[in-house]
């Protein structure tokens, strides 16, 4: 019985294929569409590319986390329909690509500053200095004044501080980095802003997982990592003075206020770093992840399909994104993109 | 009946007359397929690594910075953290090894020894990335509690004892090493007591030899340069690992002579920043990374080659 259903299902397979090589209108019922890029977004994308089939059951997602920079060199060699990147494209990069390739933010997302210092129960505060103090090696002991001014009500030990950050290329690394250029001119100067970049000092941990290892097992330390890999696993992490001079508690709500925060000074093409926003409740270390796609699509067919996929993601998608732990794009924002999707030219 | 199985004989020598040449040609194509395959990967290796070899010549050897903001890229303390942590891997899995293998093949009862060496083999399968977590969740915080302060404590006089207890570092990953590299070596050099022909133990003990001086004596002099292999074997995985050590290595772009202080591979340094290079010319001095470990491994393989043949040519002329 299972054997014969078994081959009855192989039969109708092998009269599929025949039948889509043969048939062209049915090959093109149901449409797939190729992606490749940023690992950090890959939960919410794959839980859209689901989603959405139920929208338009005609067009199926085959999307690859390689990670941002083999995102934007498929996109490049044009190799897949679309990239995707959580570091938007450089000049240089943006003059090297074949077309003009157009940046659709999806979501944003945020960077917590996660510590382990035994017996501490209150929740620890951390000014703009004191972050790239520790990180640039400066500052040595909990027991600084540059931490302890913001946390007078906190026993800090007298113990070394032991630095923990990313040994692996990734975009969390590139949006902490990018905040710390934004708030230290030492840092600017010195290190400066990437997927990985040459630390100053302490230890390095691969992936999100390592570096909450590495705080977890090390007393005394300290990393980042993204905020939806601390909130799944209960990680202890500080609140961040934002520009305004306010602690931030990170979170969603504080994520998305970032975003609102930079639509004054927002670029036509989207081309923004989050960090150090204005507004009095936004928190400071976030970013946006994008997709790349060219502004002329060759194949009219498939062009359409992925604007409208794109716009449906940026709409309806959103309300997928907090139970995923990404903050949502703000309204504003997301009118001036669906502006910006109705221009990609599709067809010839 | 006799005349018919002549014939038969002789047909089947005709028909292997004929399937022989296209079975030589075929195991021909297979053998030189390889040395091909090798041959494109040098290739391939070097071309894209050809814009780092431009931009940086032989400073990419001598040069400790490994910047990809600025692009500035060398590797010394990378070559300096593969030899060492391998090394030091030998170092702990040789002896250990080889007491397992002679327990193995002479000293443990016989009821016991193959439910042993199987245990031992199995250790080969654990999958590297959970080395890695038992390195990061058990092994990491007993040498920040307990091993690395002792060591401070009573050793601290040595360089190598010297620095904070971090925990995650040289030490770490060359135990993590060595307790990969273990099943390796000891399976292959219990094969290797094995073939030592039973008349020679005898011989051995028919002298008056105690259990020692048999191993000593009649064992290990004939087993040299396959225990040599076995070793070279081990060296070679400690070399290649990627995922166990970058768990419980620290990657730190430093030298120190402290066992204790992070230190980083080069295939660590691979896995970990290939994916997210998005320039050419760091791709490209990842890619020459991956080259110069390709050179490291064939100079110490042709090294150690030259040694068993020394060795056991020196054992011929002793004989």
């Amino acid at each position: 019985m299972k054997i014969s259903k078994r081959f009855l299902n192989m039969t109708a397979g092998v009269m599929g294929l025949l039948l889509a090589v043969s048939t062209p209108a049915i090959a093109e019922k149901t449409m797939l569409i190729n992606g490749a890029g940023a690992t950090f977004p890959y939960p919410i994308y794959s839980k859209w590319f689901s989603e959405y089939q139920k929208v338009n059951p005609a067009v199926a997602f085959n999307y690859q986390s390689i990670g941002s920079g083999g995102g934007i060199k498929q996109i490049s060699a044009r190799t897949v329909d679309f990239g995707a990147s959580d570091a938007f494209l450089t000049r240089d990069q943006l003059m090297q690509a074949p077309g003009k390739l157009i940046h659709i933010p999806t979501v944003a997302g945020a960077v917590v500053i996660t510590y382990n210092i035994p017996g501490l129960t209150q929740r620890l505060k951390f000014t703009p200095e004191a972050i790239a103090g520790i990180f640039l090696g400066k500052i040595k002991n909990w027991s600084d004044p540059e931490i302890a001014k913001a946390n007078p009500d906190v026993n800090l030990p007298s113990a070394d501080i032991i630095p923990v950050h990313r040994s692996d290329g990734s975009g969390t690394t590139a949006i902490f980095t990018d905040y710390l250029s934004s708030i230290s001119s030492a840092w600017k100067s010195n290190v400066g802003k990437g997927t990985s970049v040459n630390w100053p000092a302490g230890l390095g941990g691969k992936g999100n997982e390592g570096v909450a290892g590495t705080v977890k097992q090390t007393p005394n330390s300290v990393g980042y990592v993204e905020l939806a890999y601390a909130e799944k696993n209960n990680l202890a992490y500080g609140e961040v003075q934002n520009k305004s001079g306010n602690f931030i508690t990170p979170g969603l709500a504080a994520t998305t206020k970032a975003v609102e925060g930079k639509l004054d000074s927002m670029p036509d093409d989207f081309r923004i770093s989050l960090v150090n926003p204005d507004g009095a409740e936004a928190y400071p270390i976030s970013g946006l992840t994008w997709i790349l796609v060219y502004q002329k699509q060759k194949d009219a067919v498939k062009g359409k399909a992925i604007v409208e996929f794109l716009k449906w993601a940026i709409r309806d998608g959103q309300k997928y994104a907090k139970e995923l732990l990404y903050a949502p794009l703000p309204e504003q924002m997301v009118e001036k993109i669906e502006q910006r999707l109705s221009e990609i030219e599709v067809g010839k | 009946m006799e005349s018919n199985q002549v014939l038969l004989t002789a047909k089947s020598t005709r028909k292997q007359g004929f399937s022989d040449p296209f079975f030589k040609a075929m195991v021909a194509v297979f053998a030189w397929s390889l040395v091909f395959l090798a041959g494109l990967l040098v290739v391939i290796l070097v071309t894209s690594s050809w814009s780092s070899i431009k931009e940086f010549g032989w400073s990419f050897l001598w040069t400790s910075e490994w910047d990809p903001v600025a692009e500035r890229y060398g590797i010394l303390p990378i070559i300096y953290g593969t030899l060492v942590s391998s090394i030091l891997a030998l170092v702990i899995a040789v002896p250990i090894s080889f007491g397992i293998a002679i327990f193995l093949a002479e000293l443990g009862p016989s009821w016991l020894r193959s439910p042993l060496g199987m245990l031992i083999e199995l250790l080969a399968a654990v999958p590297s990335v959970i080395y890695g977590l038992w390195g990061i969740f058990v092994l990491v915080p007993v040498l920040r509690t307990v091993v690395e302060p002792f060591l401070g404590k009573y050793f601290g006089f040595l360089p190598l004892f010297q620095g904070p207890p971090y925990g995650v570092g040289m030490l770490a990953a060359g135990i993590i090493l060595a307790i990969m590299i273990i099943p390796t070596i000891s399976s292959i050099s219990r094969e290797v007591f094995l073939t030592v022909p039973i008349s020679m133990k005898e011989g051995a003990f028919g002298l008056g030899a105690t259990r020692w001086e048999m191993v000593r004596l009649a064992i290990l002099p004939p087993s040299r340069s396959g225990l040599l292999g076995a070793v070279l074997l081990g060296l070679g995985r400690a070399l290649g690992e990627t995922m166990a050590v970058t768990m419980v290595i620290g990657n730190r772009h430093d030298i120190s002579l402290s066992l204790f202080a992070p230190s980083y591979t080069m295939a660590s340094l691979i896995a970990n920043e290939f994916s997210e290079a998005t320039s050419n010319l760091y791709t490209s001095a990842l890619m020459e990374t991956g080259l110069i470990l390709l050179i490291i491994t064939l100079i110490l393989n042709i090294v150690a080659r030259t040694l068993v043949w020394s060795v056991s040519r020196t054992a011929r002329g002793g004989r």
